[in-house]
């Protein structure tokens, strides 16, 4: 049998924490609504120089790529739509696979939805020729109306990954032959940066597809 | 009332102590490591590949039928196209060198007993025999 007083202080203790955590628990609800509320819209990502007053942003340049159907790509390809692009090659023995997991997760997600196409460029300018870009879509199920693998001019490769904010490197040393990152990077359709997420996170890819998600609701 | 709450907390201590134990008596910790480093990237933490691309490990028919050969095809990767449960994949694996015997035989141990399989278990002579087996073939 417990002694009287002590049992009172433990109902008084229990009570206590049971208050706290209840009003904790209340808190973070509300926080998150007044987050959502007064969500302020992506940030356009890079450099801006100031021309007469106005903000020149960070924009991709013009670009003309083939993809695994034989089709043209070009920016009017994304016309009034959003695109995820990533970099790779089809026999990277790294980091791509699970990037590629990750993007099916992302392309997954918007199964349904016209405004958001994906562009994965390959840096293998040698290997990846549109038949091996077609075998390499076919083994991993990719619907060719929303998902575009592409080849092209090796030095335009080079050069507009830093428009994308990617790196791609020729490297003897590196396993495969190149050196590339595992980022998701979504352009919207004024060819600004929006924003990115390392394809080898899985916590930060899902934050991503809020990303996506944020941007067409508040500017599509 | 304070009843309900004790018995609340001490299940929730016990289910808590139960899950750490279980941590504990994973015997394979060396494997899973040496599986997340090597092998995850490209056959996926759960064992499941990646698609045509990548051929499953977790309820693989030719991960079973396929023991006597392991440790060879881990360090020296395959070549030809296999066939997993009735899929053809023909994407080349590239050969794990970083792995000494002890570790392949630690990581062989890993995925024959991981995500539900049940393979068997293989010793660290098992996995030199192999190894001087395919060296002796080359």
């Amino acid at each position: 049998m417990l002694n009287p007083f002590y049992k009172q202080m433990d109902i008084i203790n229990m009570n206590k924490i049971f208050v706290l955590f209840t009003g904790l628990s209340l808190l973070s609800v509300w926080a998150c609504d007044s987050q959502n509320i007064s969500k302020e819209k992506l940030p356009i990502i890079g450099n801006r120089d100031v021309v007469d007053g106005d903000s020149i942003y960070h924009t991709v340049r013009d670009f003309k790529f083939i993809n695994q159907d034989s089709v043209i790509i070009t920016p009017e390809t994304f016309k009034d739509k959003a695109y995820v692009v990533d970099y790779f090659f089809t026999s990277c023995p790294t980091i791509c696979p699970k990037v590629k997991q990750q993007e099916i997760k992302v392309a997954d997600h918007f199964k349904d939805e016209e405004r958001l196409k994906f562009l994965s460029v390959s840096i293998d300018t040698k290997y990846d020729t549109i038949q091996r870009l077609k075998w390499y879509a076919e083994k991993l199920e990719i619907d060719p109306n929303q998902w575009h693998l592409v080849t092209g001019d090796e030095d335009l490769i080079y050069d507009i990954a830093g428009d994308f904010f990617h790196s791609a490197i020729k490297n003897d040393d590196a396993p495969g032959g190149y050196d590339h990152d595992g980022l998701l990077i979504l352009v919207d359709k004024n060819r600004h940066i929006r924003a990115f997420c390392n394809g080898l996170e899985p916590e930060e890819v899902d934050e991503f597809i809020l990303d996506v998600e944020q941007l067409l609701a508040q500017e599509y | 009332m304070l009843k309900v709450k004790v018995c609340f907390l001490f299940l929730l201590i016990a289910c808590l102590s139960m899950q750490l134990m279980s941590c504990q008596e994973n015997p394979f910790i060396q494997g899973e490591i040496m599986y997340e480093n090597f092998c995850a990237t490209c056959h996926m933490e759960d064992g499941k590949g990646l698609k045509g691309l990548i051929p499953p490990l977790a309820n693989s028919d030719w991960l079973k039928n396929n023991q006597d050969i392991l440790a060879c095809s881990i360090r020296k990767g395959i070549n030809d196209p296999i066939v997993v449960n009735g899929k053809t994949y023909e994407l080349p694996m590239a050969g794990v060198t970083a792995l000494t015997e002890f570790e392949l035989a630690n990581v062989i141990n890993y995925i024959n007993q991981a995500w539900g399989n049940d393979y068997g278990f293989v010793q660290i002579n098992e996995v030199r025999d192999q190894l001087d087996a395919c060296n002796a073939r080359d």
